[in-house]
């Protein structure tokens, strides 16, 4: 996200720079560690949450809307133990924490484009996985359905 | 998606390219005119036009949507004609819009878009459109930008004075342009005057819904009735229509109604329409009228109209008076004021202009010259707050700045006049090219219009574009009316005939654009919410497909068992909950349309395969890095075939 805020700021100041102006940026200012994840990214994701999520005991209710929303927004790419277009969720929640299966539902394009985890599984699935409209909300009744699902066997 | 053709954005190029070469870091060093025009209306990649316009398609039958003052086209709204590009008007979901009591009628000729007004001000709810052939008003929503509703209009003959709206959209008005034995019947031409009559229709509509219903008609002269305007302030509860031949000719009317000094604008005070239907001076004819409406499950279905209240001048009176006006009068266009009425004679020499408050005193000492089928004719003087004297060659319609000036078109001599509505004289006057009809100033038949620009809409082009062949592009020209002198800033081409158009600020609707439909209220019978409800049934010889489209497969998408004959319906759901990802659903030889099916929506088509083989089918709408894949595979048998019905709903 820092990186997508500078953008902006750089493109400014390269258009300043070339046509002689007087830019207020330092027209050099490629920051080394521009596209570097911080460790909070590169455990819980790039995404609207950032800060950990932690989960209680089971919420029935919630992960009973989750399902709901899982069956109309995810299964027609994901099953829970076997690949399909996309890979299997069961046990997802645990290989990977709350937030960043939180910030894959959400912000699919940024995670798929900046986080080694999920670029490597694009390299295996070759299908850009794409946003499904979700609010914050219905991605953590969804985290919560998923905890539900007993991982796949080993594949 | 589709992207406009590259004469859309064509003159934004140009503009891009002049400003970029004049003034390569944002600062202009030319003050040439072309220049200056150019950056007036060159709207920067990425950068949002001001206004948001929408021009009639005329004989194309559909609204499109344009930027001011970049001249860029965005999106063509289907109202009235099929359109097998999005599967409109063949889509089970959207073959009702198109119904009419003469059968499904797939095209019109549209002419006035109409935005609905509060308080006399565009208010960014919804978007009125006349069909002119087949008598019909149709509504669009103005956050989704799709057409909700048509309802046609009984008794009417071309509806052309239409669907102009009083000033908190408490009606949209329908006047027929051709008059016609009313209830039609089987009468001889020439019995013209004994038998044909023309009718001003009141259409209500739900301030909360936007939904239309006829509520009375009102009999009149048979004239033919051109456009009308919507009193408004001082003048609220009045309509005013223009109409000719009032020599009631039924033969070469290019000459016979023409042969007298003065035709009428009629004013109607619709509130005193409003108390004779109330007192019962109204009697209810049958009327058979078709009313198509979208449900909340976004499938159109109709609902017959069988009667409507029809009261006459007669009986009501006080309810209709007529404004003499000189030679075949086009535009009745009231002021901001709501005190003036332009009235263009489309052979006249000047510009009438009538005052509200005159008429109201004429009325008040019984100022008539004679009473025509109990509606009394005032005399011209007596109405009259001035004449606009040598304007030009055809005036047509007039619209305003909020300034206390007109602007009106003048088609003979293919200029627009500038005039002061308080000395009446003329201030300015510019070229257009060619032709102008009606032209338009966003807001500028509101109380309070943004009068910065003016669009005139042309009917021919002639050598101001590329030639393509006999048939040329119709154009609208961009006028900035800011300052003393109108300038011209751009040309652009239209889709169709642009009649008329309206505009208002993007920023009144800019953010209330729909982005996407709600899966989970999707609520068409044969929607899949998901892989988990698509399949396949048979019943009888008609096979129903329940499919889901995501990026980038369809489910099912292989399908066996269908048979030589079957009606195979196509029910895809769109289950994407992104903005701007369309899929879109074609078959080897369907004979009807493609589908166009947007995010969290169900469109249904229907196909007939006629011979065995293995068909294929796939997406149009380019979705993602695998949207050629998105693709599957139809096996047809011949008819009483044993093969089983069968569609992979889960296999990977």
């Amino acid at each position: 996200m820092r990186a997508t805020a500078l953008l902006p700021t750089l493109l400014a100041a390269l258009a300043l720079a070339a046509c002689g102006g007087k830019a207020d940026a330092p027209a050099t200012a490629a920051k080394p560690a521009a596209d570097a994840l911080t460790p909070f990214q590169l455990e819980h994701g790039i995404g609207p949450v950032t800060a950990p999520v932690e989960l209680a005991a089971l919420d029935q209710h919630e992960a009973a809307e989750g399902k709901v929303l899982f069956d109309q927004r995810c299964a027609s790419c994901h099953k829970t133990n076997e690949r399909y277009v996309g890979p299997p969720l069961g046990g997802v929640v645990g290989r990977r924490t709350p937030a960043y299966v939180m910030n894959m539902m959400l912000a699919p394009d940024q995670m798929v484009q900046k986080h080694p985890e999920a670029k490597k599984l694009l390299g295996t699935y070759m299908v850009q996985m794409p946003a499904q409209g979700l609010t914050t909300e219905q991605a953590r009744e969804i985290v919560e359905y998923l905890r539900t699902l007993p991982a796949p066997p080993a594949q | 998606m589709r992207t406009p053709s590259f004469r859309q954005w064509r003159p934004a190029a140009f503009a891009a390219l002049a400003l970029v070469a004049l003034a390569a870091c944002g600062r202009p060093t030319s003050t040439s005119s072309a220049s200056d025009a150019a950056s007036r209306v060159y709207v920067a990649p990425g950068e949002k036009d001001e206004f948001y316009a929408f021009f009639s398609g005329g004989f194309s039958g559909q609204v499109s949507v344009y930027g001011l003052p970049s001249g860029r086209h965005f999106k063509t709204i289907k109202v009235f004609s099929q359109d097998p590009e999005t599967g409109y008007g063949y889509s089970e979901q959207t073959r009702a819009m198109l119904n009419t009591s003469y059968g499904n009628v797939p095209w019109d000729d549209s002419h006035h878009p109409e935005l609905s007004q509060t308080a006399g001000v565009p208010d960014g709810r919804w978007l009125f459109i006349n069909g002119n052939n087949t008598p019909r008003i149709a509504r669009m929503d103005l956050t989704s930008m799709e057409t909700a509703e048509i309802i046609e209009i009984p008794h009417s003959a071309g509806n052309h004075a239409s669907p102009f709206v009083t000033e908190n959209t408490e009606y949209t008005v329908a006047a027929t342009r051709f008059s016609v034995p009313t209830p039609q019947r089987d009468v001889p031409i020439d019995t013209y005057r004994e038998n044909f009559a023309g009718v001003l229709s009141f259409v209500k509509v739900d301030s909360s819904t936007g939904r239309m219903a006829l509520a009375f008609q009102i009999r009149v002269p048979g004239y033919d009735y051109d456009l009308s305007s919507a009193g408004k302030g001082p003048s609220h509860g009045w309509v005013f229509f223009t109409s000719y031949n009032s020599e009631e000719a039924s033969t070469l009317l290019e000459v016979n109604a023409s042969q007298r000094d003065k035709d009428f604008v009629a004013a109607v005070n619709w509130k005193r329409a409003e108390a004779c239907v109330a007192q019962g001076k109204g009697t209810r004819e049958p009327a058979r009228y078709a009313h198509n409406i979208v449900g909340p499950d976004h499938i159109a279905r109709t609902e017959w109209g069988t009667s409507v209240t029809v009261i006459t001048p007669m009986n009501c009176p006080g309810l209709a008076y007529f404004l003499p006006t000189p030679k075949s009068p086009h535009g009745a266009n009231v002021d901001p004021t709501g005190e003036l009425i332009a009235a263009g004679g489309k052979l006249a020499t000047v510009i009438p202009v009538f005052s509200f408050r005159k008429m109201l005193a004429a009325i008040e000492a019984n100022a008539v010259d004679t009473v025509i089928h109990g509606i009394p004719v005032l005399q011209y003087d007596a109405v009259l707050a001035g004449e606009v004297p040598e304007p030009g060659l055809g005036p047509l319609h007039t619209e305003f700045d909020g300034q206390g000036n007109g602007y009106t078109s003048m088609f003979v001599s293919s200029e627009v006049v500038k005039w002061s509505t308080t000395t009446f004289q003329v201030l300015d006057r510019i070229p257009a090219y060619y032709a102008i009809g009606h032209l338009m100033i966003p807001g500028g038949d509101s109380r309070k219009p943004w009068g910065k620009y003016l669009i005139a809409l042309n009917k021919i082009t002639k050598d101001r574009y590329l030639p393509t062949g006999p048939e040329l592009t119709q154009s609208a020209q961009l006028i900035d009316i800011t300052g003393e002198r109108m300038q011209i800033l751009l040309d652009f081409p239209t889709v169709g005939e642009p009649h008329y158009a309206q505009a208002l600020p993007a920023s009144l609707i800019q953010d209330r654009q729909l982005k996407i439909y709600d899966l989970a209220h999707n609520t068409d019978p044969w929607a899949a919410r998901g892989e988990s409800e698509a399949g396949i049934t048979r019943r009888g010889r008609t096979v129903h497909v329940k499919m889901t489209a995501i990026r980038s497969h369809f489910m099912p998408d292989n399908i066996e068992g269908i048979q030589v004959g079957d009606s195979v319906f196509f029910h895809i759901t769109n289950v994407e909950q992104d903005w701007d990802v369309p899929h879109g659903f074609a078959v080897t030889g369907i004979n009807n349309a493609e589908l166009l099916v947007m995010p969290g929506q169900t469109r249904s088509i229907v196909w007939v395969p006629t011979k065995p083989g293995v068909f294929p089918f796939y997406c149009t709408d380019f979705c993602s890095a695998l949207h050629q894949e998105m693709q599957g595979y139809v096996r047809v048998s011949p008819r009483g075939s044993s093969v089983p019905l069968t569609a992979n709903t889960t296999r990977r």
